[in-house]
């Protein structure tokens, strides 16, 4: 198990710093920052003293040292717009994603899995092909058409509910959340049904497909056969049993929703990160998008790792091994 | 009669039995034909800046413009018909789809069986790198690449073949390793055959039918991608609206009630996913033989 969680840090560790040599590249092969950061009529001798000023006429593979260097310290340089420190920047919009993320992963999985295995269990009944086809219609419509129907729906048309925006947060632990508030949570049900709807139909069709393979399983017949209920068939075999694909996909689902979430944040203009890395990229805003992209990429390396050690950790052959 | 009928034969007969997947067959090629013939078609050539008529702009379905032209779907912000605009658009949409899957098809292929018929470290190394890209979401990988590459028709292929290649790459290698230790392979290999023409002309037709599979959901997803990319504002430049720009492009309206500026592409734009991804799952079934009776 030590050889196996050593080999992955490895690995982990490379990709990462392949990550950070493609995204430094990537990013400073894009434009020239000195055309954004000062007026296209100054001087030779302030172009140049700028130039200088951040580094730029260094050769690039010292610039990319020197970028390393200070990224291993959390250090991304200042921010082109906002003229602040991005690790800081980035941190100050981190919340708003989380809460949303979680929101939306959090009410598929409690939504989706319940629907998939009743979709499983009664596989013949319309009200399971009703929630397939729906499933289907979840999986093709792309999530920001979605978006724009709940806002002309919701927002619009039946004026229920704020079309963009955080509303009032309140604070905790020294940061600002929306979940905390009545106006915020209202604020915060559109954005997170779109985000959750695909998440939605992929645990369905995911419960559903486990289901349908355990229930045919001898476990099962045994189950029945001692005389156990149908409901605690379902809960204490059906359940345990789908879970560790289950358990995969939702930490693997919870850094794509991240991804997922700047088209969601952008239609609702939400202010996390999604809707700072799409402003970033309109303005050129070099370290922040260097910053979000090594943070996305971090992320995902993480979670691959700790998906890795669950599954390890959730597969009784490889625990049997261990003990 | 039943004995002239080749494999295309059977294959379509099969697909005839089910009428979903048949009804979106016909969609998908009505949608395609209207993209293609959108000069013919379209009421008014929606870039013909002599047909922008600012005063019958954001006008909803059914106005009679001051020309007498009648705009069945309303128009855009410019006054430019959006029926018009939707066919032209259709056409973009597609083309970048088409073009993208093709490329990610004929890279994936390649890529996947030479990894399968090579083997050793150079197979391990290759079919590494495509699970790592596997495991990020496509339409991050689509995102960052067509970030860092700025806004452009062809930046935006190598985005979406760079997001899906690997989709094709991991099938045609799954279906190639099961190829290669055939004994037809073996038995082809012995003879004075170039080991070149063996993958091509033996192993690479036998991995066509997954292949095929897969080139269906990705066309599907790669439209999807597109329009996403461009909504954004990391995609197609604003000289060739596709679905996705005539959507972002009546968003800001929407607030106002001005609906059917963003509503019909995007309905449109629907149609045609969901349509191919039909007709993607009825092939799949179709091709998949652990489902033949």
């Amino acid at each position: 198990m030590l050889g196996f969680v050593i080999q992955r840090l490895w690995q982990a560790m490379i990709v990462i710093l392949a990550m950070s040599v493609l995204v430094f590249c990537g990013v400073f092969a894009v434009g020239n920052p000195i055309d954004v950061l000062i007026s296209p009529d100054a001087t030779q001798d302030i172009r140049a003293q700028v130039i200088a000023q951040y580094g730029l006429d260094q050769p690039l593979w010292r610039q990319y040292f020197t970028f390393f260097g200070r990224m291993l310290q959390g250090d991304f340089g200042e921010s082109f717009v906002y003229n602040m420190p991005v690790t800081q920047l980035i941190l100050s919009r981190l919340p708003a994603t989380l809460e949303l993320v979680l929101f939306a992963v959090v009410g598929a999985s409690l939504l989706g899995i319940p629907l998939g295995m009743y979709a499983g269990y009664r596989h013949d009944a319309p009200a399971a092909k009703i929630i397939m086809g729906l499933s289907i219609l979840g999986f093709s419509v792309p999530s920001f058409w979605i978006g724009l129907v709940l806002i002309m729906t919701f927002a619009v048309q039946l004026g229920w509910l704020p079309a963009g925006g955080r509303g009032t947060t309140a604070s905790l632990f020294g940061i600002e959340w929306s979940f905390l508030t009545i106006d915020g949570l209202r604020h915060m049900l559109l954005p997170a049904i779109n985000l959750a709807l695909f998440k939605l139909a992929m645990m369905i069709r995911l419960a559903r497909a486990g289901t349908r393979e355990i229930m045919l399983t001898d476990t099962i017949r045994f189950a029945r056969a001692a005389g156990l209920s149908e409901g605690t068939v379902l809960v204490r075999h059906v359940l345990r049993l789908i879970a560790i694909p289950l358990v995969t996909i939702f930490g693997l689902e919870l850094g794509s929703t991240l991804a997922f979430a700047v088209v969601t944040e952008t239609i609702f203009s939400w202010p996390g990160l999604g809707k700072l890395i799409i402003d970033s990229i309109t303005s050129l805003d070099r370290p922040v998008m260097v910053a979000y992209l090594m943070l996305v990429a971090l992320l995902f390396v993480m979670i691959n790792f700790f998906v890795d050690l669950a599954y390890a950790l959730l597969d009784p052959r490889l625990r049997r091994a261990r003990a | 009669m039943i004995a002239k009928d080749g494999f295309l034969g059977r294959f379509l007969r099969e697909f005839a039995g089910n009428r979903t997947a048949t009804v979106a067959a016909v969609v998908v090629l009505l949608i395609a034909l209207l993209a293609i013939f959108a000069p013919l078609v379209a009421p008014q050539d929606p870039y013909d800046l002599a047909n922008l008529v600012l005063r019958d702009a954001r006008r909803p379905p059914g106005y009679v413009g001051t020309t007498g032209t009648l705009h069945l779907l309303g128009t855009d912000s410019q006054g430019r018909d959006l029926l018009s605009a939707i066919l032209y658009g259709l056409r973009i949409s597609l083309e970048m789809g088409l073009l993208a899957g093709t490329i990610a098809f004929s890279i994936g292929a390649v890529v996947g069986t030479s990894a399968a018929y090579l083997g050793g470290r150079f197979e391990a190394l290759i079919m590494r790198i495509v699970d790592l890209q596997l495991s990020f979401p496509a339409i991050l990988l689509a995102f960052v690449i067509a970030a860092l590459l700025g806004q452009g028709a062809w930046q935006l292929v190598m985005a979406l073949v760079f997001a899906q290649y690997a989709y094709f790459a991991r099938t045609a290698h799954g279906a190639a390793s099961a190829e290669r230790h055939k004994d037809y392979v073996e038995a082809a290999l012995s003879t004075p055959l170039s080991a070149r023409r063996v993958v091509l002309r033996h192993i690479l037709p036998n991995t066509l039918p997954p292949l095929i599979v897969v080139a269906t959901v990705q066309v599907a997803s790669a439209i999807a991608l597109e329009a996403t990319l461009s909504f954004l504002g990391v995609g197609l430049p604003p000289t060739e609206p596709s679905l996705g720009m005539l959507i972002a492009n009546g968003f800001q309206y929407l607030l106002s009630g001005r609906y059917w500026i963003s509503i019909y592409p995007g309905l449109a734009l629907i149609v045609l996913i969901v349509s191919i991804n039909l007709v993607g799952d009825q092939v799949r079934d179709q091709l998949n033989p652990r489902l033949k009776r």
